[in-house]
Formats: C-alpha cells, structure tokens, sequence
C-alpha cells in the first residue's frame, strides 16, 4: 500500500499470511478492511495477540479501538499502525457474545488502549476484563444504558450526581501528620482551556498523581453522524471537533475517509484549495495554542497572547473571504470543495501573500523575541513535563506532542493525502520532550505551513482558467456497499485525527468513530507532571494543547 | 436566585414546555439592596441611588472567563485585540465567579457539565446577568438531539439575553453585551426564570425506577439533577 519509494527507516514489512500463520489458532477468521487486512481473533487471546503484533511486527501505534455492536454480537477493533510507516496497517478484530460481551482488555499491551477502552465500555457496554480501572470515562457514572447500543431509550430520565469528590489518597490525610491534599482543579478554570477536570493530589507543592475526569463536552457527535447522510449532513460536524479553527482539517478527515469508502475521486485543483486550506486553519490553530499557552504560564492578559490573537484573525480573515464563515467552516464537500477562490483572485492572492511574506515573518521574529529566545521562559520551560519517547508511543501521542518527543512522524508525509508530496516543506522534530520544545515545534510549524500555502498560492494563481474543477460528480444520494469498512486519518493540528465508517447499504454509516487526537495526547498528561510542581503541570497542560470539544466529541 | 423555593407537586406540574411557562411573575427583585430591603418603602433619596447604581452597574461589567466549546473562541476574539469589548465597559474577564457580574455561556451544556455550571452560577454575587450565546445555550443547537446535551441554558440557569448564531460573530456578542448594559443601567430586566432543573438533594427526589436502582450508589444528602429528556423543549 506504501506510496513511498522506499521503506522509512525502522519500518517492517509485513504480509498477512504471515501473520495468521504465526498467531495460528488464535485466528477465527480473516476479513478485509477497505485500508487494512483484519484478522478476527478469540476474546481470551487479546493480550497475546497484540503482544506478537507489537514485539515481532512492528505494530508501535495503537491508533484507534472502535467498538461496534451487531444484532447478533459484539466486535471490537484494534486499529494498528507502526509510527515508522503509518501506512503499514492492521486491524485486530475481536467479536464477543452479545449476551456477555466481555472480552480481553489490552490495556498491558498498549497504554493508550486504557482509555479507548473505557469509552467503548461507556458508549457500547463491551466488559473489557483485567482492565486496570473500567469505569465511565465521557458520561457521568450514574447515567444508566450504553447510549450507542440498539436498545438504548434516549428518553429515559437520567439522574447525576453532584458527588463529593474523594480523596484518592485520604488514608494519609487524616490527622496531624497529613502529607498529602485533593486539588480539583476544573471543570470551570481558566488554565483547563475549556471543561476539564483534573483531580490533582499535591504532597506539599509537588503533583504526587493527577487523574484527566473529562466528559463535561461529550455532545454526542459519533451519534450525530451516525444519524446524517454522508452527502450533506455529516459535514457541518467536524467542524466542531477541534474548533480551534482547525475546522478544515476536521473536514478533510471525514472527507478523506468517505471518499475512500464510496471511491471518489477528487479533481487536482480541488486538492490545491483543500491543501492550502488546511494549512491556513492549522496556523490559526497553533496560533491560539501560542496564545492560550502564554497565557497560562504568564498569568495575564499580555502582548504576546494579544499578539497571537491578532495573526489570528488575520488568518480567520483569509478563511472567511475563502470559506464564508469565520468558524465554523463547512466548505468541503465529497469529491471536493463548496466554491471557488471568491473573486478577485488576485486581490485574494495578494491577501495571502501579503501575510505569508510580511506580515508573518515579522510576527514570527516577534514570538521569537518575545517567547523562545526569553530567559524567563526558557528557565520556566526548559526541562519540565517531560514526555520520554516511548513513553510517548505507548500512549498513542501524536502531532507536536510526538515531534516533541522525538517520534519522526507526521501523515503529511507518510501516508500523503493532497498535495503534500509534491511540495517542498519540512517535518519539525525536537528530542527534549519538555514543555519548550512542544512550544518550539508548534512555532515552527506554523513556519513551515505558510511555506505551504505561498507555493499552493503559485500554483492556484497559474492554474488554466478552463481546468479549475472544483467538485467531481457524486451521486445525490451515496450509498457504500453494506460492510466496507475504513479507517482513514489526516494530520490534524494537533495530530493523527482518523474517522473509521463502516457502511450498512444505506445513505447513512452504520457505525462512525472519530480518533481524537487530543484525547490520547491528553492520557499522557500524568506521565508529564507527576512529581513536577502545581505550576509545571499548569504549563504541561497548555503545552499539550486540548481542545476538548476534540478530547470528549 | 432569591426566589424561594416552589413546593414539589407544583414543581412536577409546572414542567417545562414552553419559556413562558418558566417566566416568574412581578417584578424582578435582582436590583433590590440590602438598604432598600431594610428601609422597605422607597423614598426619593433611594430612588436616586438607586438610578445611580444602576448606571454604574450597566457601565462596568465584570464578566466571568468561563469557556465552554466553540463560541468560546469567538468570546476570546471579542475580549482580544481588534474587538475589544473593553471599549465598551465590559471587558474585564474575572477569573473567579465571587468577582463577577456577568456570565456569558458560550458553548453546549451536557449533563454532565450542567450542575458545575449551576454551582458556578449560584456562587455569582447578585445582581448577576447572564448571555447565552450561541445556537447550543439556546435549544441545544445542532447537537439538540444529542441523548447527553441539555436542550438550551435556561434548562438550568435563566438568561437574560440570547446571541443567536452557530457560532455568533464577536461583533454579535459585543451587540448583546451592550444591549444587556443598556437594559441594566435603565433599570429593566426580564423576570428571573423559574428553574425546572434544580439542583436537588438526591434523597428528595421523586422515587421512580432510576432513582431506587441508584439508590445504593449515592449519598442521600449529595446534590444531584435530574434530567427529564422526554419532557425538554
Ligand atoms: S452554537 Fe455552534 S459554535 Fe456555539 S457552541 Fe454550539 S455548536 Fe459550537
């Protein structure tokens, strides 16, 4: 499936006979996902199974675990990947009982399969068994029904508790000697960057064990989308996954993965826009991490979050000429974009370049300035939080979080979509792993994206006027053939954001299951700050930069 | 709120269909000091002040930072650079409630997130104000059918202005903070909004099935919601 000439350095082939017949009779069966082969294993073999997987094929990613119920059985599916070629994929599928769904958890395999785990425990009810801590992880722990199975009654009264919260070392607290004290810190706080919630339990001024509680914007996104047809409805939602304008992402991760299921093609020009587009809403992005980042380690309203906040409305500008909407974006469509580049062209393309070439380079000498040259911040950022590189891999990290820890990934390149092989731009990766080098990364991120979007102006502006096709014929009503299944992911802003469909034969999917990225880089928030300081967990935070309309869906 | 409490079985019947149905009668007491309340009657003196209090309260809004999902982006853009609704007398955002007059709910609430927001809100000062903003503080917006979104703010908190829009432009939000200043410092507002959803202690719930299989699990003196989907707008 590979695209690339030659294979990256430290990724294995690997063919699936030999697979099955190395995992020999923990296989029940073979399947073919429209991206991956799947082999379908017995619950009671998870643990093995992956543990072959990672140790003797290179399988380092757990990107994804969806979980799906049928009217006669369970199945969980194990998205694997290897960071080193994002394109040598596997599926793992596990079907259970729908009496008992209870299956194997995978949780000593791969960190990352903790929480998965517990969210399809929470909206499909499947029992993962050994699992560490299976409990609701995105609705409150009193609600009653798995909201994603058949049978659920969406009208039921529901009742949640405003509970104490406990302490989770309160046998040491008691009495004079007490060491330890419950912070909560959320899930209204302004350096949560939204509603998060986190138990926080200090020994003295350091963060002895920090536990994420999140759910508290849970809107139910995967049952929106599994409610709008592919065509027009499912479209606006992404949007608002990760609102941090990088809404044209979003867009492009679903767009990329029904266009793979329904087989579309996309005209070239369309893919110019969309890459350009992309970009764009990436740098708006990274702008408000910028911005929200120093406020969290500054404290106050100050110039550089005002600064950043200025780049971003230019940005937000630039999309809202290209897009109509300064948001919430909603311009890609199946096979391609809504519009055109609005008229005048050229003044459009004076616009960009005008930022692109001045305006951003005298703002990026100002954060410069301001921010990665400082003293003051160096000495505040220089070696806190720090996220190992494997630690890093066994959490699923991805984006700037992972450049950061020195993982050289990025599906931009590895696994390229748009148009991204045919320019010229540069993967950012930094070997600290500290909160530094993920402000770094993300700074010269932002860099290499106007280099991308200056050479999609050049070739925009000389397209031939009678090829600019915009949208490919799509059916009006598309409808995938019952059972293909697609696990697709685009570079989202703040990493791998992937979308697996599976089609049931009408014009709506059967099953849809986002892969936030943020969610997993958000797991591995205790591995950065315990044993830092209350303030370095403050900047591990911000440096990790949620957005948890993305964390919760 | 200094509305008192509405005995149950009317609380049961009153439900929550329509606004209307939730609108409180006479006159809003939000405004009234503790000085009016202890001289009672309203001389011409106290008139006065309290015009001018009034006009104080309309032209220094202390807002709470309190982001929720995406219109709180555009709620960052309205306090930031180019909007600035500082201009305006409204723009400095505190980060603790016990500072703040004005709470702007810009995001959807889900079920989980509604009694912290209701804690928030009640740990509010009074005379306290709130905008919703945005399509989701509304109905629930595009998530309205949603099994865990709560259909609109006023499910929780009443709301003196609503910003429509999906998200609503910065612009938009600066349009009702000044309409909420203009009403504030003439003395109007609308009658505060009897709550359906109040935060109650768990054991004085009405006993159903979902309570009784609850039962066990929580305290009966911890403050819990209950949320009648079937019967939300
Ligand atoms: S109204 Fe729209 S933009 Fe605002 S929070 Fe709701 S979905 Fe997001």
């Amino acid at each position: 499936m590979s695209t690339l000439e030659h294979a990256p350095e430290g990724a294995v082939e690997v063919d699936p006979d030999e697979v099955v017949d190395r995992l020999g009779d923990r296989v029940i069966g073979r399947d073919e996902h429209v991206n991956a082969p799947a082999v379908i294993i017995r619950p009671d073999e998870v643990v093995d199974t992956l543990t072959v997987m990672r140790d003797e094929f290179g399988f380092d990613l757990l990107s994804c675990v969806t979980a799906e119920q049928f009217p006669d059985r369970y199945e969980s599916i194990y998205h694997l990947k290897q960071y080193a070629d994002p394109t040598t994929e596997f599926s793992i599928v596990v079907p259970t009982d729908r009496d008992h769904p209870q299956s194997q958890s995978a949780a000593s395999v791969y960190e990352t399969a903790n929480w998965h785990e517990r969210e399809a425990y929470d909206l499909i009810g499947i029992e993962y068994q050994d699992h560490p801590d299976l409990k609701r992880i995105l609705l409150p722990d009193t609600w009653t029904g798995h909201p994603l199975t058949d049978d659920y009654n969406q009208d039921k009264p529901q009742v949640v508790a405003y509970e104490a919260h406990e302490n989770p070392l309160l046998d040491h607290t008691e009495g004079a000697e007490s060491d330890t004290i419950l912070l909560n810190m959320g899930p209204h706080h302004p350096a949560t960057h939204g509603v998060l919630h986190l138990k926080v339990t200090l020994d003295g001024e350091q963060v002895a064990d920090v536990e994420p509680d999140i759910g508290y914007l849970h809107r139910c996104e995967e049952q929106m989308c599994q409610q709008g047809t592919y065509r027009h409805q499912i479209m606006p939602y992404p949007d608002r996954w990760d609102y941090a304008s990088a809404g044209l992402i979003n867009e492009w991760a679903y767009a990329r993965a029904a266009e793979d299921l329904a087989e579309i093609e996309v005209p070239e020009y369309a893919q110019v826009i969309r890459t350009m587009g992309a970009e764009l809403s990436r740098m708006a992005a990274h702008f408000l991490a910028l911005g929200t980042f120093v406020l969290d380690v500054y404290g106050e309203f100050n110039a550089l979050s005002m600064y950043a906040i200025r780049d971003r409305e230019k940005v937000q500008k630039i999309l809202e000429d290209l897009t109509g909407q300064r948001l919430m974006f909603n311009y890609l469509r199946l096979g391609g974009v809504a519009w055109d580049i609005p008229e005048p062209r050229e003044e459009f393309f004076e616009n960009v370049k005008k930022f692109t070439d001045e305006e951003l380079p005298a703002s990026m000498d100002e954060v410069h300035d301001l921010l990665t040259d400082n003293e003051i911040f160096q000495l505040r950022c220089v070696g806190t939080g720090v996220l190992e590189r494997e630690v890093a891999k066994q959490y699923g990290a991805g984006g700037p979080v992972a450049r950061a820890s020195g993982i050289d990934t990025d599906l931009r390149r590895d696994d390229p979509y748009g148009i991204y092989d045919q320019l010229d731009w540069e993967v950012i990766t930094d070997d600290a792993g500290d909160v530094y080098s993920r402000v770094l990364v993300r700074v010269r991120e932002v860099e290499q994206s106007a280099k991308i979007v200056r050479q999609c102006v050049d070739l925009l502006e000389d397209w031939p006027e009678d090829e600019r096709e915009i949208q490919s014929n799509v059916p009006r009503t598309l409808k995938p053939d019952p059972d293909r299944r697609v696990y697709r992911a685009v570079e989202g802003a703040k990493g791998e954001l992937g979308i697996y469909i599976r089609a049931d034969g009408t014009d709506k999917p059967g099953r849809f299951k986002i892969r936030s990225p943020c969610f997993c880089n958000l797991s591995t928030l205790p591995e950065m700050a315990e044993g830092e300081f209350i303030p370095d967990l403050i900047a591990s935070l911000g440096s990790i930069d949620i957005i948890l309309g993305e964390v919760d869906r | 709120m200094s509305s008192e409490r509405i005995p149950d079985d009317v609380e049961r019947t009153v439900q929550t269909k329509t606004r209307d149905a939730r609108l409180g009668s006479g006159v809003d007491d939000r405004f009234n000091s503790r000085l009016r309340q202890a001289v009672g009657s309203s001389p011409f003196i106290l008139t006065k002040f309290d015009k001018f209090m009034n006009w104080v309260r309309g032209s220094s809004m202390f807002m709470l930072q309190f982001g929720i999902a995406c219109c709180s982006l555009e709620m960052i853009h309205a306090l930031m650079i180019k909007h600035d609704v500082d201009r305006f007398g409204a723009g400095v955002p505190r980060a603790s409630p016990r500072q703040a007059d004005l709470i702007i709910v810009p995001g959807t609430i889900v079920s989980k997130f509604a009694p912290r927001m209701k804690r928030v809100y009640d740990q509010m000062p009074e005379p306290k104000f709130v905008v919703g903003m945005g399509s989701c503080t509304i109905s629930g917006g595009p998530f309205q059918e949603g099994y865990n979104v709560v259909k609109g703010a006023e499910e929780v908190i009443p709301v003196d202005i609503h910003v429509p829009g999906c998200p609503p432009r910065p612009e938009a939000l600066i349009y009702g903070i000044a309409k909420l200043q203009e009403r504030v410092a003439n003395g109007e507002s609308s009658p505060v909004v009897v709550k359906p959803y109040e935060l109650e202690q768990f054991g004085d719930l009405h006993r159903d099935e979902v309570i009784d299989q609850l039962a066990d699990r929580i305290d009966e003196d911890s403050l819990a919601m209950r949320y009648n989907w079937g019967d939300s707008p």
